[in-house]
Formats: C-alpha cells, sequence, structure tokens
C-alpha cells in the first residue's frame, strides 16, 4: 500500500503531532507514505471564500504533482482532504472550471486522481481486522467520543467514504483498538472552524456544547481527525470553560495518537507533548504514563 | 440549473445563482437549512432568511449582514437542503459580491484574516501562521484576544519562528496573479 502524502500546512506547525503520529500509525501499519515533492496550501476556507479559480487551482496544483507520481493521494486533515476532493469534483464536472484551472496553473489536469482520507484508508483499504491484529496495548477501559467533524463526510456527493448524519467509520476503528465508542448526537456537529481567530467567542459555545455532550454521553476523551477541530477542542478548552461552565477537562487526541498508542507507540512517537489538556488519567487507565 | 422564473427584482437572484451555481430560486422556505447552522444563534440573519431576501431583492441588506461572514461552511446545510440547493456556495458567492460591491462590511474580521491568510500563502507557497497572525492582528487592531495562546503554542512548538517555504513558491504567485485575472472575466 503506497500513497502520495499530502500534509499540508496545519501538519507542518499547529498539528505537527497529528503528521508526527500519522506518518508513525502508517510505517507501523505497513502503508507507505510518499511525500508530494514542494506541495502547496490548499487554500483552505480563505481560499474558497475569495476566489473560486484559485480555490480550484491550489488544490489542482498539487493534484498535478502527485499525477506525475502515479499514486493515489492520502491526506490526515480533514479540511485539505475536503478541498482536493471538491477540486477534483469541479474539474470532472464542469469543463469551464476545467480550462479556467488548466489556464491558471498552465497545466492539463482531468480531475481524476484518487483523494483518500487516512481514516478511509485505515478502515477500508487496509480493514480494522488487519489494524487488530497488530494491536499490543489495548484501549481498554478508554471510552471515546468519535467526534468526524464538518469536513469528513459533507457534502456527501464530494466525500463519501461513509454517512453524512451518523457516520460509523472511526467508531469502528477505535473499537478495533480495544476502547469503547460511546453513542453520542453530535458526531458531526461543527466546532466552528477557523471562527476561531475572528469570533473565537463563538467557538467556546460551540466547543462548550461538543464536550459537555461527550460528558453526558459517558465519554472521557475526545477522538478528532482535524487540526482545527483538535485546537478548537483542546487549546481553547479552559476558555470555553470559562465561558459557559466546568466540564471535567476532557483530553482530545488524533485517531493517530490513540492507535499508535494501542500499537506500542511510545508517547514520543505519536507527540503526545503537544496536547493541552493532559491525557495523563487516560493513560493511567491503561498502564502507561506521561 | 433549472430555469429562473423571471421574478421582479430578481437581478440580484440571477447573479447570485450564476455566481453560485445552484437554484437559489427552487428555495421553498422550509427553514431545515437554519435549523441545523451552528452559528444561528449568534447572526443576525438565518440562512433561510439570506435565501429569501434573495428572491426579494434585497440585496444591501444581504451583503451587509453578518451572516455571510459568520458561515463557518461546515456544509451541514448544503448536505440536508431538500431542494439540493449549495447554501454554502451561496455564501461564499455573497461575500465574494460583498468585497468587490466594497460595501461597508458590518464586522471586517473575515475579510481581514482571508487576506492575512492568502496573503501569506501567495508569499511562501504555504500558509506561515506566526506570520500570518502578525498580519491579522495589524488588519483588525484586535491585539488582545488570544495573545497568551501564542506563547502557549510556542512552547508547544504549534507555532514555528520561520516559513517553511515550498519549492513552488514561484509557481504559486502566478497563480494568484492568473486566478485574479480570471475572476475579473467572470
Ligand atoms: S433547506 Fe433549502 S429549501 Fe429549505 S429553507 Fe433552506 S435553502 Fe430553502
Ligand atoms: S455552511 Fe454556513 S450557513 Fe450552512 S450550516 Fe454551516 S455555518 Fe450555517
Amino acid at each position: 500500500m503506497k500513497y502520495a502524502f499530502f500534509p499540508g500546512c496545519s501538519l507542518e506547525s499547529t498539528g505537527w503531532d497529528f503528521e508526527r503520529s500519522t506518518r508513525a500509525v502508517c510505517q507501523a501499519l505497513g502503508i507507505e507514505l510518499v511525500d508530494i515533492p514542494d506541495w502547496v496550501c490548499c487554500g483552505s476556507t480563505p481560499a474558497h471564500t475569495t476566489n473560486a479559480s484559485l480555490s480550484v487551482a491550489l488544490p489542482v496544483m498539487n493534484l498535478q504533482k502527485a499525477k506525475s507520481m502515479g499514486l493515489p493521494v492520502l491526506t490526515a486533515c480533514a479540511s485539505c482532504y475536503s478541498r482536493l476532493r471538491t477540486a477534483n469534483h469541479t474539474v470532472l464536472n464542469d469543463p469551464e472550471e476545467r480550462s479556467r484551472a488548466e489556464r491558471v496553473t498552465g497545466k492539463p489536469y482531468d480531475g481524476r486522481v484518487e483523494v483518500r482520507h487516512l481514516l478511509d484508508v485505515l478502515v477500508n483499504d487496509l480493514g480494522v481486522d488487519a489494524v487488530r491484529a497488530k494491536v499490543r496495548r489495548p484501549l481498554k477501559n478508554v471510552k471515546v467520543a468519535c467526534y468526524y467533524g464538518c469536513l469528513l463526510t459533507r457534502p456527501p456527493n464530494i466525500v463519501a467514504f461513509d454517512d453524512a448524519e451518523h457516520p460509523s467509520s472511526m467508531d469502528q476503528l477505535l473499537t478495533a483498538i480495544g476502547a469503547e465508542a460511546v453513542e453520542w448526537p453530535f458526531k458531526t456537529e461543527c466546532c466552528g472552524a477557523s471562527l476561531s481567530i475572528t469570533r473565537s467567542e463563538i467557538v467556546n459555545r460551540l466547543s462548550h456544547r461538543l464536550l459537555s455532550m461527550a460528558r453526558q454521553a459517558g465519554a472521557d476523551c475526545l477522538a478528532v481527525a482535524c487540526p482545527l477541530c483538535e485546537s478548537n477542542l483542546d487549546l481553547r478548552q479552559a476558555d470555553a470553560t470559562k465561558a459557559h461552565g466546568a466540564i471535567p477537562e476532557t483530553p482530545v487526541l488524533y485517531i493517530t495518537q490513540l492507535v499508535g498508542l494501542a500499537l506500542g507507540l511510545s508517547n514520543k512517537d505519536v507527540g503526545l507533548e503537544a496536547l493541552t489538556i493532559s491525557p495523563e488519567p487516560l493513560l493511567a487507565g491503561i498502564g502507561r504514563d506521561l | 440549473m433549472p430555469d429562473t422564473p423571471d421574478w421582479q427584482n430578481s437581478t440580484f437572484l440571477k447573479e447570485v445563482e450564476r455566481r453560485s451555481g445552484t437554484p437559489v430560486s427552487a428555495c421553498f422556505q422550509c427553514h431545515k437549512c437554519s435549523t441545523g447552522c451552528p452559528i444561528g444563534p449568534d447572526s443576525d440573519l438565518l440562512s433561510s432568511q439570506v435565501m429569501r431576501m434573495i428572491h426579494l431583492g434585497q440585496e444591501n441588506s444581504v451583503l451587509e449582514s453578518q451572516a455571510i461572514w459568520l458561515c463557518a461552511s461546515c456544509e451541514a446545510c448544503t448536505t440536508r437542503c431538500p431542494m439540493q440547493i449549495d447554501i454554502a456556495a451561496v455564501m461564499d458567492s455573497l461575500r465574494m459580491m460583498a468585497v468587490e460591491a466594497k460595501v461597508d462590511l458590518p464586522n471586517a474580521r473575515g475579510e481581514q484574516f482571508n487576506r492575512s491568510f492568502l496573503q501569506s500563502v501567495r508569499r511562501n507557497g504555504r500558509v506561515f501562521e506566526l506570520g500570518m497572525m502578525v498580519a491579522y492582528k495589524l488588519r483588525s487592531r484586535d491585539f488582545f484576544t488570544d495573545a497568551e495562546k501564542t506563547g502557549q503554542m510556542l512552547a508547544k512548538g504549534k507555532l514555528s519562528l520561520l516559513p517553511k517555504k515550498s519549492g513552488s513558491a514561484k509557481e504559486v504567485a502566478d497563480v494568484f496573479r492568473r486566478a485574479g485575472e480570471e475572476e475579473k472575466k467572470r
């Protein structure tokens, strides 16, 4: 199994622990990642709300590079995933936009390089049985709320590896590593995304809602697959509880950090030191320390 | 896209439909989009109200609303609309139209953030977060929010002090220039 890896800007900075744990987990599971050379930013929300041509052209630049590698693309960031998939969808279905993207990038592109999210690859290419077979330290007694956020499952005509309203792939993955995935109703509710910068009080409200619902459902931690979700729920957790009422501190980990721990990787291998809310209680429950 | 009935004041409606490529006129006001919208409680207009005001040609009220800048692009509305209206795409188009029309933005932070982010990408091929944050703070003059977060993030290695430039940064700058020219032709 070999993929062209698109890390994206967040995984180089705020989400470095997501990048480190993604690489470590893929290596442990025999998934080969070849970085897309000189990849560029996907444009994220600022591009698609500012300039439609740019919002297609930036992802297309990366897809053109992947095309010459002859590999499907794998990305871990939910937002990059959405932008790359959307660009493919636009180029495939709209001939006018396709020629515009080709004019802007100066190169041909047919919209046909496959783009996969890491969660999709782990559950649907590798399969949860293969993951389970490599578990060395099952996450017994860990009750986790799987938080998919907005862009992993929406809009379903563009992403579509799981159900848009009631996804289950992350639940399957975390159950395979021994954790208990609690049922809860906010799997795909929005955390406010980049409003964290412009209107942080809204993010505080939304994050508080998510965290308290996860707690009510019996979870003692959250699993995420997006650097923006992680920082809104983890880095901003203290602000959220200050503004909207106390909740027990709730660790928020990337799926790859949880999987990595179960595979027997070290805390450093999965970048646990990057977390703001300490995962110590969770580690104690599985007989490890920080 | 189905034909738009030729309503009175439909210039704005038609322009929004053309830009967003989605049939706003098909909205029958079920409010399903608004029910699931995460920013509804903080917004001056609900998404279903935005749709109706577009029907009614209320261009200024729509383009000057907070709602179009508060939209978090979460795609819940687009996913759920029974008429397959891509409401999130409409929000994108409205933001672009508001900037082009140079309306007085009720809260310019969304636009200032976009500009700071894209400037960073244009220069480096990738986002240089610390530089982008400084540019945004200077534009918005919002110096105090999250000042202590920056320290926390630096301590956790989440912000680098220097940009990690892409080897394709020069091509990215060209792509920005050509994309700007293409937008003018739309
Ligand atoms: S969900 Fe669709 S049809 Fe219903 S109010 Fe919203 S835009 Fe209109
Ligand atoms: S995409 Fe925007 S308008 Fe639609 S539900 Fe999300 S925040 Fe609301």
